[in-house]
């Protein structure tokens, strides 16, 4: 095992999953969200609902096909570069990762279809029934990974033959405690992130004068369901915060860098983690408030890092931040999203431009929550990937030279940032456009398993639209 | 349980062989003309199908991690490099696909990206079964070689052969889809291709032969299994007489068996092994208990969707494609 190729592979994995996650989040939000306005149209029957379903469904399309693309080297890379955690995992998370394809593709094939090229084919209450069923479709795609990715936090329901993790108790491992609260957080962040940029879209084109009806539609209940959403999942947070408690406490310690054992515990707000020196610089912190975060009560005794070896403790300057940037994002969407449906209900965000920028410029906070989340949860985790079963360093292909893993990170690391500066070109273009612009139909040779074709077909048409003008 | 599992591993491989393999040709195709009018016809022959030929290749990747875990670590870590060509390869020519009808000044960098993202991706699926074909140092079930362990002159060859093979799936496809000029053009590559799959394919098995007489004797053994190369043959037959005859669906179709039949020859010949001569089938399957538990959903439900599903796309599709609809 070479530490520079395990370096290279571990910054290859983190850069492409987490370019992956961005595109998994934004549209499992967006898919619900399609499915509550077309119930919404088809109960009140108004026709700005519809549009801004068309509008938004391209936009869950590019977005889509851009996901299935970069999600479609994550399924090698446990082979290339974690060769060792694919041998004795595969039993497990091979199977969890099937499930996930064969969910994806049963989705991409039948409902998706219907969506993009049925909605004057079939009747508006199967129309609906596809949109649900597409919605459920990408929920199901999340529980999949989120269910493997909790065993690797959490493994129960195994048990060892000749080295290999080999399962015993489905039920146990699907019905993990990780999953259930671990899963909701997931799919509650994701929602939050399809609220506040179909919020955010909307105070744009309110800023910019235009598509007022559609505009209003998308703010108010981006807004609605962003307060509505945020303190749920600050809840759920909290209740992920208390499993890695109970089951990971020197993830924890970590994530309150706390080196010694307090009692009653305090709560570093921020400091600077000093891992060499095993002490906080410039630290601000809030005593008692750090058992009753921890433990609920207000004095109980946490566990500090100095208790474990220092092999076994994660980076903790990543983690500490990570965390603390999540929260950061999630408090100030909290007060976004109040602020917004409270002006909102009076009748007086419109003419409000502050808030109205406010809400514009939130829409990277989502993503940036969503990312460090999830480096909070990986990174916090090391030196294990399976958690007390198998570390880091061992799941590693046992051959790979610093050589091949620094080219495939180069390989992949061009491909990735050359197509999403194309698609974010795209999805940009289409929303700045906005609903009104009625020429984008989607391209009639496409089918519904190749999504990335309405970009194609948006920018076809847009060049028609400059034909005509000519 | 286990043999289920290989047949339906089986299948993958064989439906993204002939699926993407005619698609990937078409791109190797593409390479060999300028003029504008052809390739877009070329590229309207399998633009609404690509997508959905690749995702066979998902399909086969991780039923061989959830069934076969143990041939998964141990292959896709061996092949480390060409594995990652193939896949930048893939994503390279896919996001050509989409945005070359729409590139003015770039286009000439989409087409170059078209092009040689097919060739790559051919050639390295080539390697390594080649790789594969002759043998990888194994100790204990483990992978004992290093990164480059897979480049050897075979496996080139392998790469060169699979590259000619697709191109020549591919002409078939745009004799079936295009007419006119498109089709003329793959009329006439359609005869020096087949001498050179044939060239090569020859060379390869003598080689195969040559390097390891287990593989004769399985066959001499079994003379019933000659029927297979009989109809390889018979299938040249319907290729030559289907051109000469200008029946544009034949071609195709003969190919296809021509294809099936050689890859039933290396399965014949490797047969049980899935790591030639070093890992069975069976030494490569997961515990029953996951087999199991992907058969009762994944196997028995979602597979069988995923085939109709195919057939029902390429029903859409069918006929002659018209290059004046749609945005190509």
């Amino acid at each position: 095992m070479d530490t520079t190729a395990l370096l290279l592979s571990r910054l290859q994995f983190a850069f492409t999953v987490s370019f992956h996650i961005i595109f998994p989040s934004f549209t499992i939000g967006l898919a619900a969200w399609l499915t509550v306005l077309e119930a919404l149209h088809l109960i009140t029957r108004r026709p700005a609902y519809r549009r801004v379903f068309d509008f938004w469904l391209k936009i869950f399309g590019i977005a889509f096909g851009m996901g299935v693309v970069s999600g479609i080297v994550l399924a090698f890379e446990f082979g290339t570069n974690w060769s060792e955690l694919s041998r004795l995992s595969g039993p497990i998370q091979g199977l969890l990762l099937s499930y996930e394809t064969f969910t994806a593709f049963m989705l991409e094939a039948s409902f998706f279809g219907v969506l993009l090229f049925g909605k004057n084919k079939v009747r508006p209450g199967f129309y609906l029934f596809s949109t649900a069923m597409v919605a459920l479709g990408t929920t199901l795609s999340a529980f999949w990974i989120m269910v493997n990715n909790s065993w690797m936090q959490y493994p129960v329901g195994y048990v060892i033959q000749g080295g290999i993790y080999v399962p015993d108790d489905w039920l146990k491992i699907i019905f993990s405690p990780v999953v259930w609260v671990r899963f909701p957080h997931m799919l509650l962040a994701a929602y939050v992130t399809g609220a506040f940029c179909v919020a955010a879209t909307g105070a744009w084109y309110t800023l910019r004068g235009m598509c007022p009806a559609e505009a209003r539609i998308m703010l108010r209940m981006g807004l609605l369901l962003g307060a509505i959403l945020v303190p749920v999942q600050l809840l759920f947070g909290h209740l992920v915060g208390d499993y890695v408690h109970r089951y990971q406490p020197i993830k924890f310690a970590t994530i309150e860098a706390r080196w010694h054992d307090e009692q009653p515990a305090s709560e570093v707000l921020l400091a600077w983690p000093d891992a060499a020196r095993e002490k906080n610089d410039y630290a601000i912190s809030v005593p008692v408030l750090g058992s009753l975060i921890g433990s609920m009560t207000l004095d109980s005794k946490e566990v500090g890092l100095t208790n474990f070896p220092r092999s076994e403790r994660p980076p903790i300057v990543m983690t500490f931040f990570a965390f603390r940037v999540m929260v950061g994002c999630g408090l100030l969407m909290l007060l976004v999203a109040w602020g917004g449906t409270l002006l909102s209900l009076k009748k007086r965000l419109l003419q409000r431009r502050g808030v109205l920028w406010a809400v514009f410029l939130c829409f990277p906070l989502p993503f940036i929550a969503t990312l460090t989340g999830w480096f909070t949860a990986e990174i916090g985790r090391q030196p294990w990937t399976v958690y007390g079963l198998l570390r880091t360093a061992d799941a590693l292909t046992p051959f790979l030279t610093p050589r091949a893993a620094a080219g495939s990170l180069l390989v992949f690391c061009a491909t990735y940032i050359f197509i999403f500066v194309f698609g974010t070109y795209y999805i940009y273009k289409l929303l700045k456009g906005g609903p009104a612009q009625d020429l984008l139909l989607p391209p009639p040779a496409a089918l519904p398993n190749r999504p990335l074709s309405l970009a194609a077909g948006l920018q076809s048409t847009d060049e028609m639209a400059r034909e005509v003008h000519k | 349980m286990i043999f289920y599992w290989s047949l339906i591993l089986a299948l993958s491989m064989l439906l993204y062989v002939l699926l993407d393999g005619f698609d990937l040709g078409v791109g190797m195709l593409f390479g060999l003309t300028r003029d504008e009018t052809r390739r877009r016809h070329m590229l309207a022959a399998v633009s609404p199908l690509w997508d959905g030929n690749e995702t066979w290749l998902i399909v086969a990747g991780v039923v061989l991690w959830g069934a076969f875990s143990a041939a998964y670590s141990l292959l896709v870590s061996a092949f480390y490099v060409p594995v990652v060509l193939m896949l930048a390869g893939l994503i390279f020519r896919g996001v050509a696909f989409e945005f070359r009808g729409r590139a003015r000044r770039t286009r000439a960098i989409w087409n170059l990206g078209f092009v040689v993202g097919s060739v790559v991706a051919a050639f390295m699926q080539g390697a390594m079964v080649g790789a594969l074909a002759k043998g990888l140092p194994i100790v204990d079930g483990r992978f004992d070689g290093d990164v480059m362990t897979w480049c050897s002159p075979f496996s080139m060859l392998c790469g060169l052969a699979l590259c000619t093979g697709y191109a020549l799936l591919g002409a078939s496809w745009v004799v079936k889809k295009c007419e006119g000029d498109a089709r003329d053009a793959a009329y006439r590559a359609i005869p020096p291709l087949l001498v050179a799959v044939l060239v090569l394919l020859a060379v390869l098995f003598f080689h195969a032969l040559y390097e390891n007489l287990a593989i004769l004797h399985r066959w001499l053994d079994r003379p019933y299994l000659f029927i297979v190369p009989f109809v390889a043959l018979v299938s040249i037959g319907g290729t030559l007489a289907g051109i000469r005859r200008r029946r544009d669906n034949q071609p195709f179709l003969m190919i296809v068996v021509l294809f099936i039949c050689a890859y039933a020859m290396l399965a014949i010949s490797f047969w049980p092994y899935m790591v030639p001569f070093s890992l069975t089938i069976t030494q490569a399957a997961g515990p029953h208990a996951s087999l199991a538990f992907m058969f009762w959903g994944a196997g028995l439900f979602v597979y069988p969707l995923m085939l109709i599903y195919t057939v029902y796309s390429y029903n859409v599709f069918k006929g002659k494609i018209d290059p004046t609809s749609g945005h190509y």
